[in-house]
């Protein structure tokens, strides 16, 4: 099957400081893959490249076999890490702007999850907590009928509960042809609803696995592979 | 369903040895239905696909058996549930055995205390 994201000797520098190595990555179709690594060490270049956000200083990038550009944009999903709609909104005004602008927006799927998520429709975004926000964010990512999610730091500094919550939705809300990729340094919580995980550090590529590969191979789970990787 | 999983060894063994203790203990019957792969992906918070590699590999073993269209069930076959209570006491006897040697008693030394164990057990 054709990967639905695949980098070839991807470079990429801010200002002189190395994101990217010549990173060179293959990832399949029908997956939820873990993209970790400490602060600062590429995720979120990676996920801005495969978004088309940014472009690379050398090397290609293909999502669904097709060059990143408008074609990738409108199967391609991305919740960055810091959110996309305005203070002005209320979660309903979220939900058209979504609709307006993605054409693959599914508003039943949307509604069904403002209610998992216990979001109310004429709450005011800025009002809601961080953990709300994030799971606003998540709908709005999750409610398009694309072909790559990515997910850049869905549970960065939101509380257990809402961690919970928002792995919760992640696996019942989840298409099973699409891939989804996550990009943390919490490993601990996230490691069980991974099929394969990318271990990156400072812009090169260290660890590439099957999770239960890993498990049965160091006899160890993700998090404990992940400190002995990052540990210093 | 709860499942304390250790992140440790494989998931897809864990659910699997969790799935076979419900089957021998009775809590699942033969010819019961089995939870649906999202369903038990969800109630489990685990990867989708790590359940139906949990479910191929007791089809493999021929525990669980897949009727097209309806679902999946626990085998019929009683022997093939009595054979997985024979498999999980074999295990637990030899790491039984293997932690008494470790402990350095003789073989006959632990016959005894076994089946002294057993006939306290039996007494109270």
């Amino acid at each position: 099957m054709e990967n639905i994201l695949q980098l070839n000797d991807v470079s990429k520098s801010y200002g002189g400081k190395r994101a990217l190595n010549q990173v060179s990555l293959q990832l399949g179709p029908g997956k939820i893959i873990g993209l970790l690594g400490s602060n600062g060490s590429g995720k979120s270049t990676i996920m801005k490249l495969a978004a088309g956000l940014i472009h690379p200083a050398s090397g290609t990038i293909q999502v669904d076999g097709k060059p990143v550009g408008l074609e990738t944009k409108k199967i391609t999903s991305f919740m960055p890490d810091r959110p996309l709609t305005e203070n002005w909104m209320r979660v309903e005004d979220a939900l058209l702007f979504y609709q307006e602008f993605y054409a693959d927006f599914d508003k039943t799927k949307a509604e069904d999850m403002l209610g998992f998520m216990k979001l109310n429709k004429r709450d005011r975004v800025r009002a809601l907590s961080k953990g709300m926000n994030e799971r606003l964010q998540l709908t709005l990512t999750l409610s398009r009928n694309a072909k790559l999610y990515l997910l850049d730091e869905p549970i960065g500094g939101v509380d257990p509960v809402a961690r919970t919550k928002i792995l919760d939705a992640i696996v019942n809300y989840y298409n099973e042809e699409s891939s989804l990729i996550v990009s943390t340094h919490l490993v601990r919580d996230i490691e069980r609803i991974f099929d394969e995980v990318v271990f990156i550090r400072d812009g090169d590529i260290v660890l590439h696995d099957e999770v239960e590969n890993i498990r049965l191979k160091h006899g160890k789970g993700i998090d404990e592979m992940f400190k002995e990787v990052f540990g210093e | 369903m709860t499942i304390e999983f250790d992140n440790n060894l494989p998931i897809y063994l864990q659910i699997m040895n969790y799935i076979k203790k419900e089957i021998i203990t009775g809590k699942l019957k033969a010819g019961d239905k089995i939870p649906a792969v999202r369903e038990l992906a969800s109630e489990l918070q685990i990867n989708p696909n790590t359940i139906q590699r949990t479910f191929q590999e007791l089809e493999r073993e021929q525990i669980v058996e897949t009727k097209r269209g309806l679902g999946r069930y626990v085998t019929s076959e009683e022997s093939k549930i009595m054979e997985i209570k024979k498999e999980m006491a074999s295990d637990l006897l030899g790491r039984f055995i293997h932690g008494m040697q470790e402990l350095g008693f003789a073989n006959h030394d632990i016959v005894n205390i076994v089946s002294k164990a057993v006939e306290e057990k039996d007494n109270e």
